[in-house]
């Protein structure tokens, strides 16, 4: 027997419950220390990116929904607002309102799903019935308003796929009903549950300077203490007509991502509230002839409306030469779509900032010299969607 | 911000810019490849401007565009200032054959997987990275998938099971 401490490299993944997908990590194990976390991605790289560069701009949205397949709504706002800052077109009051609705939903959607894994690689196994329970709420709204409930693709460039359905208000103060009532229940199992605390406090902290220097964004950002959301830094879709507080953490750690996850939730709802009260009346979709599709309603009956319609499906529209960056704040940080246009009616390039991608780059900082352990509450506190990741 | 961006790069960097462009808002400034790594530099130094925050870097291939006289490839930075909530964009523009730039590890972390991303997708390599390495393709595949040159119809024969050309497995 020799004295010398051997490390052990353990392969954790790519099929492994903890890691939200296809993730695989490398360990290299000290003991139960972790010496070395390398992340190895790639197994669900489909070429989005790619793809798009081949389609004309409207089919290219879908390509959207099928990456961050938790926040449907927050990818297409994002291309469509890069194209429609590439295209400069004026979006409606009420487009702006209800895409803002709908964003805030997402966020909703993507903070439970999140909340319920994440407490389930804990061992709160109980949290995941009841984050999809309420879940299934905002999956019955997407279907009124998309029909679909996952892939939705109901914000198009211009405007909106289809108007809101009549009950969109009803529906929408549901959602915030039960979300409410759901809500008491995770804050009473996990807020102050002793375990929870145990294994978040304290584990996988940044600070506000290694969280910068990481590019980080969204709560992982703000959990370390940097006061920064986009909604406020630059309003998009008219968030600066909202109030809302964007919630800070103090100690960079897990439970501080937990807490600011639950404060976005409520303060989601208030802006939900707010879009709702405040509701203005108007068009769905911009007057933009040989851009934006024209009312499905008006090509039955306008010559002008049947020739842009089929103008716009079959060769989609001319774009000036050049490049445009947008990003939105969505529910796991700066998703950014920069669209480099070269006159054609395809973009020439399309990339995307992915939020999961660059956040999980800051695994290894949050594992390494930590426990074993602890690499399982790391992952889950970044919030990954693994087809965001590899695209 | 504008001008005291333009200011910083007039008083320091007067013949590294190359070009300074204004698109729907979108403010980038052309530099040349060999001086970034000191342009990125100066403005973390610079406490006034507050650029701290690499947001993402990506590239743009012009093969067969009328752009590709100026080089093929674009590397684009973007960089955004918390402090000033303001956002702007450097680019460099490179050469066709053994594209290549300085990497900017050493000044963010960030730019670890961002240029691990840009060097597997278009094959760009990034001088002094230390693990420039694929992250998104698999292992086995031949060239740089966003590259506009790169086939798309064609697959390589190791990823498809097409029986004039047998994978190993089989024979």
């Amino acid at each position: 027997m020799s004295n010398v401490s051997k490390t052990v490299t353990l392969n954790m993944g790519p099929q492994h419950p903890s890691t939200h997908g296809v993730l695989r990590v490398v360990l290299e194990l000290d003991g139960e220390t972790v010496v070395k976390a390398e992340p190895v991605l790639g197994y669900l790289h489909t070429g989005i990116e790619k793809t798009m560069e081949d389609k004309l701009y409207y089919k290219a949205i879908p390509c959207t929904d099928r990456m961050d397949y938790l926040a449907p709504m927050s990818n297409n706002l994002g291309f469509c607002l890069a194209v429609e800052k590439l295209m400069e077109i004026d979006i409606p009051e009420k487009v702006q309102w209800v895409r803002v609705c709908l964003a805030e939903l997402t966020r909703i959607n993507s903070h439970l799903v999140w909340l319920g894994t994440h407490a389930l690689d804990l061992g709160a196994m109980s949290m995941l019935l009841y984050a999809f329970r309420d879940r299934e709420s905002i999956m019955d709204m997407y279907e009124a308003v998309g029909g679909q409930r996952m892939m939705t693709t109901y914000i198009r460039i211009g405007g909106l796929a289809q108007d809101i359905p009549k009950d969109f208000d009803k529906g929408i103060r549901k959602v915030i009903k039960t979300i409410k009532a759901g809500l008491v229940d995770y804050e009473t199992l996990l807020t102050n549950n002793e375990i929870f605390i145990n294994r978040t406090k304290g584990v996988g902290v940044l600070s506000a300077e290694e969280a910068i220097n990481l590019s980080l964004s969204g709560p992982l950002l703000r959990g370390s203490g940097v006061n920064q959301d986009l909604r406020k830094a630059n309003p998009y879709s008219s968030y600066e007509k909202f109030d809302f507080e964007v919630p800070l953490g103090k100690n960079g750690d897990a439970y501080d991502r937990y807490l600011i996850r639950i404060e976005e939730i409520k303060q989601s709802m208030r802006i939900m509230e707010q879009a709702l009260d405040g509701m203005p009346e108007g068009p769905y979709r911009a007057h933009v002839p040989g851009i934006v599709l024209p009312p499905k309603e008006d090509i039955l009956y306008k010559m002008e409306s049947m020739i842009f319609h089929f103008k716009i499906i079959t060769e989609g529209f001319k774009t000036p030469v050049g490049a445009v960056y947008q990003a939105i704040e969505s529910g796991k940080g700066e998703i950014g779509f920069f669209i480099s246009a070269d006159g054609t009616n395809k973009p020439h390039r399309v990339r995307v900032r992915p939020p999961s991608f660059i956040n999980l780059a800051a695994l290894p900082k949050m594992c390494e010299g930590n426990m074993f352990a602890d690499v399982v509450c790391a992952i889950g506190s970044i919030d990954i969607v693994l087809g965001e990741v590899d695209r | 911000m504008e001008d005291k961006l333009r200011e910083f790069f007039n008083k320091n960097f007067k013949d590294d810019v190359i070009k300074e462009d204004k698109f729907r808002g979108d403010v980038s400034y052309y530099i040349k490849p060999d001086s970034l790594y000191a342009i990125c530099e100066g403005l973390l130094a610079d406490s006034d401007l507050d650029m701290k925050f690499l947001s993402d870097i990506t590239s743009l291939d012009w093969l067969n565009h009328a752009e590709e006289k100026n080089g093929r490839f674009e590397v684009v930075y973007n960089l955004y200032s918390i402090g000033h909530s303001y956002r702007f964009f450097l680019k460099v523009r490179l050469d066709g054959e053994n594209p290549s730039v300085k990497s900017l590890i050493d000044l963010w972390d960030g730019a670890n997987w961002m240029e691990r991303e840009v060097f597997d997708m278009m094959g760009i390599n990034f001088e002094g990275h230390p693990n420039l390495t694929k992250i998104l393709t698999a292992d086995e595949l031949d060239g740089h998938p966003l590259r506009k040159d790169f086939p798309l119809t064609w697959e390589q024969p190791k990823f498809t099971w097409n029986l004039d050309d047998p994978p190993e497995v089989i024979k």
